[in-house]
């Protein structure tokens, strides 16, 4: 088969495996800056203060639904990862495998989302509680 | 479907080994019982942080105080830190060297991917152990 380029041709399956690395490197990078602005408990109240403040903006808030998704996609994605390697039938089950962790995903994410975005959704739509 | 070793996400390393050891079997197998532990610790860490009673907007330093009053707290967020940036560098290690075309573009990213996650657990754990809530 005359391959163009260097694009693998997967089928679906192929599409968790960049996910698990996307998330995988997001969730990295936001692990180094979380660190850090937990770090500030060590410089004063305030300034630990400060930066959660940010946290609880709703362009931020909105991310951490976003940082959420990736966590639970990538750990859902990973003992998936886990039955294919260690389960005999693994491979055979792997799609269906596949399409049930993202239906537990969305299942999961629903009343998270709606529980995690409470606060903002009532500061930009709706009249003081 | 027919699996190849392309399919497995065992990397083919068996041979030559090189010593007694194989570090990237070490590596697969680290990734898989780190990642059982940190789905529990991890997701525990974000339902209890951003989900319940309010999330993240009760969260501030008084918050950290009272949960760092207790040790299994204390021993749950180390244990995360290390796991996670252990599970975390050394995925990012595999990325690299699956992109990364010449030795040197690797012992570069490799070299800021090391130095970032060492400060960066050294820092955390330091944070952990000196905690100080009656910080002014």
């Amino acid at each position: 088969m005359a391959s163009v380029g260097t694009l693998y041709r997967g089928d679906i399956s192929m599409w968790s495996w960049v996910a698990q690395r996307i998330t995988g490197v997001a969730v990295l990078f936001f692990l180094y800056v979380h660190v850090l602005d937990t770090a500030l408990v060590r410089v004063s109240p305030a300034a630990y203060d400060d930066v959660i403040a940010s946290y609880k903006t709703p362009l931020v808030n909105f991310m951490e639904v976003g940082l959420v998704g990736a966590v639970l996609f990538h750990a859902l994605n990973g003992l998936r990862v886990i039955a294919v390697d260690f389960w005999g039938k693994g491979t055979r089950y792997q799609k269906q495998m596949l399409w049930t962790i993202v239906a537990v995903w969305v299942l999961i994410m629903v009343p998270a989302t709606y529980f995690m975005t409470l606060h903002t959704i009532q500061a930009l739509f709706g009249s003081t509680p | 479907m027919t699996v190849t070793q392309h399919d497995l996400a065992v990397p083919n390393t068996r041979s030559p080994s090189r010593g007694g050891r194989n570090f990237e079997k070490t590596s697969w197998i680290f990734m898989r019982a780190s990642g059982l532990v940190l789905v529990l610790l991890v997701l525990g860490h974000l339902l209890i942080m951003n989900v319940l009673d309010g999330g993240v907007q009760r969260i501030n330093f008084a918050f950290v105080a009272g949960r760092w009053s207790s040790p299994f707290w204390q021993l749950w967020d180390l244990t995360v830190l290390w796991l996670a940036m252990l599970h975390g560098t050394n995925g990012l290690r595999v990325i690299i060297n699956d992109y990364a075309r010449s030795g040197k573009t690797r012992f570069w990213l490799r070299g800021v991917l090391y130095t970032a996650s060492a400060a960066t657990i050294i820092l955390g754990t330091l944070v952990i152990f000196t905690f100080d809530p009656n910080l002014a």
